[in-house]
């Protein structure tokens, strides 16, 4: 039995909230704040998880359940992303389908308990997530699909082990334009700031942060867990394709991706300090125009 | 060389893609400008050795023209009608790319269907895709836009999407041939810079609506 894949599972699961830090130092840096320490997630996990949690009288079974499932829906969705150019610990014919289809079962679980709260605000964030996510999988899919084109690999971690962006002369244009698409998808699906703003509380802008508005204790933090998850498994999907990986010495080699991940959260820092938000109604122009790309991609691999 | 000549082909895809979801006049003519120059660099690439003075004249008029002389007169344009609010335009911007991207597969549909005789190896098989798509961009963008700079800015991507096939398929054109049609533009680009400062001189914006109300006759 391998030991690699786990041991790489293991590092995404206690590696993803410092790269939430990195984004929130990167942004701090960038308003001449010093910033929250790098490690603030973990402390803020650490102390969620001490507490108590209070449920509401109108709420069910479906709120409380709402956290660990979107969990548990995203540390699945992590066992089939491939650690840049090593193998993931699962890897079959079609799993990037998988990988969607977890991705928006998460989504769907939030949405859900949002909804069960029956506040106005959380339907109308929920509301805005199922558009937004809508909007964003075709782009998801369609771009993983163009890439199974180009490389012939049918699982995430054949495509994600042919394909590299910095050995431009065997690299493939199509490979670059899923890239900046799968970058929409990444800062809309994380909730980041041309379509999301993770910092705003005024709960008629906010989309992801109001519909966990009513989560408290244990179930905050699982909820904070699962989006640093998140962010980690499509960014390690983003950099898989990104990133080269033939030819490295073993230990260089598995350096990368961590070192491009932190690289990433840096570039989403950089995002979120110079741009300002999208106004609502311009946001499915920006993911229908990821799309666009992504249609691209695969029209030309498809030549 | 290939490569290259892709990798210039997608930045120009790319520019049609921003060109139909974007509604910033000024990005847009800028856009146009950035594809004006790249297609100027295509017959360097596409014939290799061909660094013959005319060659270099045709690369340094054309250059010119497209990248520095018709986003000078653009601007000017703009500055002197003052459009600071873009009018919304027939067809949306979302539609409008999902109407490209339809386009797009049309045109890679027909790409490989038309039996173009493919004149040398060192052409890609994408420019001529990629020239019926940047036609298509500019015919949509004359068809569903509203104002007239918007329309001016359509032309000229069709201008370029002519420029692209024609440095695929003909390779060399006679100089004559070449000089009248960067002439043409020229001309082109400048009355309709004077039209659209007469069209906002009468009706105070540019939408180009307002010159049904010119008609003599009620129907």
């Amino acid at each position: 039995m391998r030991l690699g894949p786990f041991l790489n599972l293991l590092i995404a699961l206690l590696g993803a909230p410092l790269l939430i830090g990195v984004v929130n130092r990167t942004k701090a840096f960038f308003a001449g704040r010093r910033g929250a320490p790098v490690l603030q997630l973990y402390f803020d996990l650490a102390k969620l998880l001490r507490k108590g949690a209070v449920y509401s009288r109108t709420t069910t079974w479906v709120f409380r359940a709402g956290p660990v499932a979107g969990l548990a829906a995203v540390l699945l969705a992590l066992t089939v992303v491939p650690f840049g150019n090593a193998p993931a610990l699962v890897a079959f014919p079609g799993d990037f389908v998988l990988l969607a289809s977890l991705l928006a079962l998460m989504r769907f679980v939030t949405i859900l308990a949002a909804l069960d709260t029956g506040s106005s605000f959380e339907g109308m964030g929920a509301s805005r997530e199922a558009l937004f996510s809508a909007l964003a999988e075709p782009a998801l899919l369609i771009g993983l699909a163009a890439i199974a084109r180009d490389t012939g690999g049918v699982s995430l971690s054949d495509m994600l082990a042919e394909t590299s962006l910095v050995d431009w002369s065997r690299a493939r244009p199509a490979a670059a334009i899923v890239s900046i698409a799968l970058f929409v998808v990444f800062l809309a699906e994380n909730s980041r700031i041309p379509v999301d703003d993770p910092d705003t509380h005024l709960e008629l802008t906010m989309i992801h942060e109001v519909m966990v508005l009513d989560h408290g204790g244990p179930d905050l933090a699982l909820i904070l867990y699962g989006a640093a998850l998140k962010f980690w498994a499509l960014g390690s999907l983003l950099m898989g394709i990104v990133l080269p990986a033939t030819g490295l010495q073993p230990a260089l080699g598995w350096a990368v991706l961590p070192a491009g991940l932190v690289g990433l959260a840096v570039a989403t820092g950089i995002v979120e300090s110079s741009m300002a938000r999208l106004r609502l109604i311009r946001v499915p122009q920006l993911l229908v125009g990821a799309s666009a790309l992504s249609v691209l991609a695969l029209v030309m691999t498809l030549r | 060389m290939t490569v290259w000549t892709d990798t210039l082909l997608v930045f120009v895809l790319l520019g049609d893609f921003f060109l139909l979801g974007s509604s910033r006049i000024r990005a847009s003519i800028r856009t146009v400008a950035a594809q004006g120059l790249l297609l100027g660099f295509l017959p360097l690439l596409v014939q290799e050795g061909a660094e013959t003075p005319r060659a270099v004249f045709l690369f340094a008029v054309g250059i010119g023209l497209r990248g520095v002389a018709f986003p000078w007169l653009l601007f000017r344009a703009q500055r002197a009608v003052m459009v600071r609010r873009e009018a919304e335009p027939f067809v949306g911007f979302t539609p409008s790319l999902l109407a490209g991207t339809l386009g797009l597969v049309l045109c890679f549909w027909l790409g490989a269907r038309l039996p173009l005789p493919r004149p040398a190896a060192s052409v890609s098989s994408l420019v001529v895709p990629v020239a019926f798509f940047t036609i298509f961009t500019g015919l949509f963008l004359i068809v569903g836009r509203k104002t007239a700079l918007a329309q001016v800015l359509g032309y000229l991507v069709i201008e370029n999407g002519i420029y692209a096939f024609g440095v695929s398929q003909a390779l060399v054109e006679p100089l004559l041939v070449e000089m009248g049609i960067l002439l043409d533009a020229f001309a082109a680009v400048f009355v309709m810079g004077i039209t659209i400062f007469h069209i906002s001189r009468e009706f105070d914006n540019i939408d180009v609506d307002q010159l049904a109300s010119l008609k003599d006759w009620e129907p």
